[in-house]
C-alpha cells in the first residue's frame, strides 16, 4: 500500500500561475521520501493541498488509499505536517500547543499529556513546556511543531524544511530523531534545501522542477548516476610533486592538501594503491562536494539548459 | 471521526477561546465594565433626573437592560473576530484546517466562545448597574434566551467578517461604522416612541432594536416590540448566518489558497 499517492495533480492559482502540470508521485508505507526541487519548483504547494490548506485545480490524492475528496476526514486522521512557517500562537504555552492539538484530533487530555512528555522529553522541549511558545529560539520551534505533528501519532508525517535555520549539532539530533521516528514505522516525506540532509536520511527521491517531477527515483539509482566524484584528501606529510602517471587527474591546492578525482570506472582502492606506492600517506579523505548537490544542478540544468 | 472524538475537538477550541479571553481578561472584561460604568454615571445619575421617566421606569431604570445587551452585542462579536481573525493573521488556524474536525464544530466552538464571552460581560455590567439601579427580573427565561441567542447572532457575525477579513482595519470596520450606530439607534437610550413616525418605521428595520427590547421587556416587563417578534427575528439571523458561515468554511474562503 502506497502511504501517499498523487495523481495528476493540477495547481492553477488566481494569479494564473500553474504552480503544478500534473504530478505524479508514490510513496511506499514505511518510506523516508525525499521530493526536492528549487524555490517556486512546487514544493509546498503539493504539501499545502495534502495537508487540504490548498485547493487543488486537478487530480487525485490518496493518502493510505483515502481519496482525499472522498474520505477527507480519514485522510486527515494519518497525517501530520511540519509546515515551513512558524504557525503555533505567539500567546500560548507549549504545552497548551501540543495539547490542544491533540484535542483537534479527538485525543483525550490524559492520552495527550502522556504523548506530550514523550516528545518533548524526546526532542528536549521537556523544561521549556510551560514557556510561551514566542520566547522559544528558532530550533526550539522547529522542534515544538515536529512535537505538535507527532500528538496524534500520524502514520504519515510531512515535514517542509523542517531544519532551515536550525545550527549544524541540532540538526544532527533531529535526523536521529527523524530516523528513530522512520523506524518505528512512520512514513516521512521530507523537503529540503539541505541536499546532505536528503542524501543521509532518505531511501527514495523525487526532484520537481517547475510543477513537474523530472526524477522520481531511489537515493542509490540517483547518486550511481553521478560520473565523477571529487575528494579531498588531507596529507599526514607535506608533498612537493604528483607522480606520474596522473589518471586520478591529482592536483595540489597547499602541501598538505590533494584533490582527486574518481570516475565510475575506477574505484577508491586504486586512488589508494596509487598514492601508497607513491609514498604519500594520507590522513583523512572526504567529498569535495555533496554528491547529490552536483546532481540536483546538473538534473535541473538539463531540464532548463543556460540560455533557455 | 467518532462522537467521543467530536465532543473532544469542541472541548478543546472551547478551552481554548475561554482561556484566552480570560487570560487577556484586562483587554476583553475589564474595559465593557468601566466605560459601561461612566454610561450609568453620565447618562443615569447626572442626565437621567433631568429626563425624568422613560415607558413608565427612571430613566436609569429603563437603559439599565439597553446598556447590558450593548455590551453583549459589542463582546460576543469582539470576542469572534479577533480570535478568529488573530488565528488566521498567525496561521495557528492551520492546526485545526488540517485536523479532521468538522466545519460545524469548528463554528461551533467559535460561536460558543463568544458567547462566553459576552455571557461574562453581560454579568459583570448587570453587577456594575446594580450598584446604581434596582433590577427586577420580569422573566427569567426571556432575558436568559433573548441574551444567549442576541451573543450567538453576533458571535456568527463576528466570524463571518473574519473569515472575509484581510487585515485588521477590516476587522474594525463592521463594529465602527454598522454595530454602533444600530446599537445607538436600536432604543438602548430610549423609547422609540418619543419618535417622528417615519422613524418609528424605520427603526423597526434594526434588528438590534428587537433584542434591546425584548431583554428590556424580560427585567422591565415593557418592550417597544412584539416579544414572539424578537424571537422570530433572531432565530432567522442565527439560521441564515450559520448557513452562510457554513458555506464559507466549506468553500475555504479566505483561508485557503
Amino acid at each position: 500500500m502506497f502511504a501517499l499517492e498523487i495523481n495528476g495533480l493540477q495547481k492553477v492559482y488566481k494569479n494564473r500561475m500553474h504552480a503544478l502540470k500534473g504530478v505524479d508521485l508514490q510513496v511506499r508505507n514505511g518510506d523516508f521520501f525525499a521530493l526536492l526541487g528549487p524555490n517556486g519548483a512546487g514544493k509546498s504547494t503539493i504539501i499545502g493541498i495534502v495537508s487540504s490548506l490548498v485547493r487543488k485545480t486537478g487530480g487525485k490524492v490518496k493518502v493510505f488509499n483515502h481519496d482525499m475528496d472522498i474520505s477527507l476526514n480519514e485522510a486527515k486522521s494519518c497525517l501530520g505536517v511540519v509546515p515551513q512557517e512558524v504557525n503555533f500562537s505567539q500567546w500560548e504555552s507549549c504545552l497548551e500547543i501540543v495539547l490542544n492539538q491533540a484535542g483537534y484530533y479527538g485525543i483525550p487530555r490524559k492520552l495527550a499529556g502522556e504523548r506530550a512528555e514523550k516528545y518533548f522529553t524526546q526532542l528536549g522541549l521537556w523544561e521549556k513546556r510551560n514557556d510561551k511558545s514566542r520566547t522559544l529560539s528558532g530550533g526550539m520551534k522547529r522542534r515544538l511543531m515536529i512535537a505538535r505533528a507527532l500528538m496524534h501519532e500520524p502514520r504519515l508525517l510531512i515535514l517542509d524544511e523542517p531544519t532551515a535555520g536550525v545550527d549544524v549539532e541540532l540538526r544532527r539530533s533531529m535526523w536521529i530523531f527523524l530516523q528513530q521516528i522512520n523506524q518505528t514505522g512512520t512514513t516521512i516525506v521530507l523537503t529540503t534545501h539541505y541536499l546532505e540532509e536528503a542524501e543521509n536520511l532518505c531511501k527514495n527521491i523525487a526532484i520537481i522542477d517547475k510543477g513537474k517531477i523530472i526524477e522520481d527515483t531511489t537515493m542509490k539509482a540517483l547518486l550511481s548516476k553521478l560520473g565523477t566524484q571529487s575528494y579531498v584528501l588531507d596529507l599526514a606529510q607535506s608533498c612537493t610533486t604528483i607522480p606520474a602517471p596522473n589518471q586520478f587527474n591529482l592536483r595540489q591546492t597547499d602541501p598538505l592538501t590533494l584533490e582527486a578525482d574518481i570516475t565510475r570506472d575506477q574505484n577508491i582502492n586504486e586512488l589508494f594503491l596509487y598514492l601508497s606506492t607513491a609514498g604519500i600517506n594520507i590522513a583523512s579523505m572526504r567529498n569535495k562536494s555533496n554528491r547529490l548537490e552536483e546532481l540536483f544542478i546538473r538534473l535541473l540544468n538539463d531540464k532548463n539548459p543556460p540560455g533557455n | 471521526m467518532g462522537y467521543h472524538r467530536i465532543i473532544t475537538a469542541f472541548l478543546t477550541i472551547i478551552i481554548k477561546e475561554v482561556t484566552r479571553f480570560v487570560r487577556i481578561w484586562g483587554q476583553t472584561i475589564l474595559p465593557p465594565a468601566v466605560s459601561m460604568t461612566l454610561y450609568f454615571i453620565i447618562f443615569g445619575s447626572l442626565i437621567g433626573p433631568k429626563i425624568g421617566q422613560m415607558g413608565g421606569f427612571a430613566y436609569m431604570e429603563f437603559i439599565a437592560p439597553g446598556i447590558i445587551m450593548m455590551s453583549v452585542i459589542n463582546n460576543s462579536y469582539a470576542n469572534v473576530v479577533s480570535s478568529f481573525f488573530g488565528a488566521k493573521f498567525q496561521r495557528h488556524i492551520e492546526e485545526m484546517l488540517i485536523a479532521p474536525i468538522p466545519d460545524f464544530v469548528i463554528l461551533a466552538g467559535y460561536v460558543f466562545g463568544g458567547v462566553a464571552r459576552g455571557l461574562v460581560v453581560g454579568l459583570v455590567v448587570t453587577i456594575v448597574a446594580l450598584f446604581f439601579t434596582h433590577l427586577h427580573i420580569h422573566s427569567y427565561a426571556v432575558v436568559i434566551s433573548i441574551i444567549t441567542l442576541t451573543s450567538m447572532v453576533f458571535s456568527l457575525g463576528g466570524f463571518i467578517n473574519a473569515v472575509y477579513a484581510r487585515n485588521f482595519d477590516d476587522v474594525s470596520i463592521i463594529p465602527t461604522f454598522v454595530l454602533t450606530p444600530l446599537t445607538y439607534l436600536g432604543g438602548v437610550f430610549y423609547s422609540i416612541d418619543m419618535l417622528p413616525e417615519f422613524w418609528q418605521g424605520v427603526s423597526r428595520f434594526n434588528p438590534i432594536l428587537y433584542m434591546v427590547n425584548a431583554f428590556r421587556y424580560g427585567i422591565l416587563g415593557v418592550a417597544d416590540i412584539n416579544i414572539f417578534h424578537a424571537f422570530a427575528i433572531i432565530l432567522l439571523f442565527i439560521s441564515g448566518l450559520t448557513t452562510f458561515a457554513l458555506v464559507l468554511l466549506r468553500r475555504g474562503i479566505g483561508l485557503k489558497s
